[in-house]
């Protein structure tokens, strides 16, 4: 099993919440973050000082995803998130030892 | 016979009229006008809610999250406090016989202040509770300068200290039979009584606890800006109350005071917005805000005695320059001045207290020079001798309270504090809690 994590622009999250569904993911958690990477920030500008903002709001998805599943997940956050323009974000990939579903007790592939 | 019938004739018509004239012609001296107290007690209203919700909204909204409580409650109890030692003191300091620098004794406790006695055309206790709005708004202003880092018992003291020191005096000066009115000084509304006054406390104030840790590295933005357009617009719309209340009636010369408000603020509003747009590239919402607040203070002064047409050009001038020094002056002279209290308030004063003096010639359409003052060099000379002794006397006076109030207990909380925010540290509640 992987834990798929992608950094997204705020905008696109319906977007990637539906092609990720479109393949037969079921659940995610996202959360609000700051960041950059190689996109500049934005100036601010309050009674007359100026404030570079480097943080950007982003949105980071994480879903837990069969090892199967993997390369479809990967390509349809890839598709669906997409804007051409700097800052479209990044999808990490990590190994997932063991999942657990807690109303039930379900393990593994029984609880994704 | 007519010789004898026709004087008689007269002395007849003359007892008749004497007869009906009576009261009219006895107590033409002092009267209640209900007019005139029903406006004074709604500007009163006006007044109170320019600093409670408008300036505490106005201030709240430019600082940080977690300092959001510190100014709310800051403005919300020295509003509280002046109130009170306005009354048991401070009414009678500033507005009963004294000399020409201080008022006397006799009116403390407001005693012989009755629902009977007059003053002008309004219940005395009506025009003590109107300037009592006044002195108390005028410390709360100060608050701005110092936000983020003074200890609330602090602020307490060196505020409390400073309207018997600083605003009382000024108020006596101008208003309250002292030398300054005395010279024929303009001051229609408290441009040097309240906004001077208070923005070279804030200067003062903002150098002696010295800049916010982080100031000029660290980003501050406003955490909130709707509060800050809310608060100004509270504060405009209340500041009908605070100048055309000025009139003390409810007749030309407050609507003139309207009239000139309204046009001096939009005009501000337009020339800051305008010379940020042009300057700076975009025009932003705080500097409109702003721009209405020095347009406010600058019309502050002058609005009984300019015209309408010289009101929209002190605005636009007034916007213009305190937008100057709040993007500039502030920058190259290094000071923390929180919340341009200095800048805003201080500034636009001196601009809209000397520009009365060349605004009230009857030529440039204003209602007329003070006291004796022949022409707009003798009107200058004496607004600008109002000015410079009110930024030297509360200059001098304010640093001197600050350093006591720093003696005996400290001026400036902790480090810890000011990063862990005021609101924790000093009053225990967190502004938003999820």
């Amino acid at each position: 099993m992987k834990l798929v994590s992608a950094i997204i622009k705020p905008f696109k999250l319906d977007e990637v919440r539906e092609a990720l569904s479109g393949i037969g993911v079921q659940g995610i958690t996202v959360t609000e973050v700051k960041g950059f990477g190689r996109q500049k920030g934005h100036t601010e500008l309050y009674r007359g000082a100026e404030y570079v903002v480097d943080f950007l709001p982003k949105v980071k998805i994480e879903a837990a995803v069969r090892t199967e599943l993997l390369e479809q997940a990967i390509e349809a956050i890839e598709r669906s998130a997409n804007t051409g323009k700097i800052g479209d974000g990044k999808i990490f990939v990590f190994d997932l030892e063991k999942v657990i579903r807690i109303r039930t007790g379900e393990t593994d592939a029984a609880a994704l | 016979m007519t010789a004898i019938l026709f004087p008689l004739a007269a002395a007849l018509t003359a007892a008749l009229a004497l007869a009906f004239a009576g009261p009219a012609a006895a107590q033409d001296a002092a009267k209640l006008d209900s007019g005139d107290t029903a406006w004074m007690l709604m500007a009163t209203v006006l007044v109170v809610i320019m600093v409670i919700p408008g300036l505490a909204l106005f201030y709240g909204g430019m600082v940080r999250a977690k300092n959001t409580l510190s100014v709310l409650m800051q403005v919300l109890v020295v509003f509280s406090l002046m109130s009170v030692l306005w009354a048991v003191l401070g009414y009678s300091l500033a507005f009963s016989e004294g000399n020409s620098v201080i008022g006397g004794l006799s009116k403390a406790f407001l005693a012989g202040v009755t629902p009977e006695s007059l003053q002008g055309t309004i219940p005395e206790l009506l025009f003590a509770v109107f300037q009592l709005t006044f002195a108390a708004i005028t410390p709360a202003l100060v608050v701005g300068a110092f936000a983020e880092r003074m200890k609330f018992s602090a602020v307490l003291w060196f505020l409390g200290l400073w309207l018997f020191a600083c605003y009382i005096p000024l108020a006596h000066m101008v208003w309250g039979g002292g030398w300054i009115g005395a010279m024929g000084a303009i001051d229609f509304a408290g441009g040097t009584v309240v906004h001077i006054n208070a923005g070279v406390a804030g200067l003062v104030a903002a150098i002696v606890l010295g800049r916010r840790k982080g100031y000029g590295k660290v980003a501050m933005p406003p955490h909130n800006l709707t509060f800050t357009l809310t608060g100004a617009a509270l504060l405009w719309a209340g500041w009908f109350g605070f100048n055309a209340g000025s009139a003390v009636a409810a007749n030309g010369s407050a609507a003139l005071a309207m009239m000139n408000t309204q046009l001096a603020t939009a005009a501000a509003v337009l020339a800051w917005a305008f010379a940020e747009w042009v300057i700076k590239g975009k025009p932003s919402l705080l500097g409109a805000a702003s721009g209405a607040i020095a347009g406010l203070v600058a019309i502050t002064p002058a609005c009984g005695n300019a015209g309408p047409m010289g009101a929209i050009v002190l605005g636009a001038l007034a916007g213009v320059v305190s937008f100057w020094a709040v993007a500039y002056l502030k920058r190259i002279a290094g000071y923390d001045d929180a919340l341009d209290v200095f800048g805003v308030h201080g500034v636009a004063g001196i601009v809209g207290a000397l520009g009365i003096g060349i605004l009230a010639s009857p030529s440039l359409g204003g209602a007329g020079f003070g006291g004796d003052n022949a022409g707009i060099g003798a009107q200058l000379a004496v607004q600008a001798a109002g000015v410079g002794f009110t930024l030297l006397y509360t200059g001098i006076v304010s640093f001197i309270l600050l350093k006591l109030v720093d003696l005996f207990i400290g001026l400036r909380v902790s480090d810890e504090a000011e990063t862990e925010g005021l609101d924790v540290a000093e009053h225990g509640e967190a502004a938003y809690n999820g």
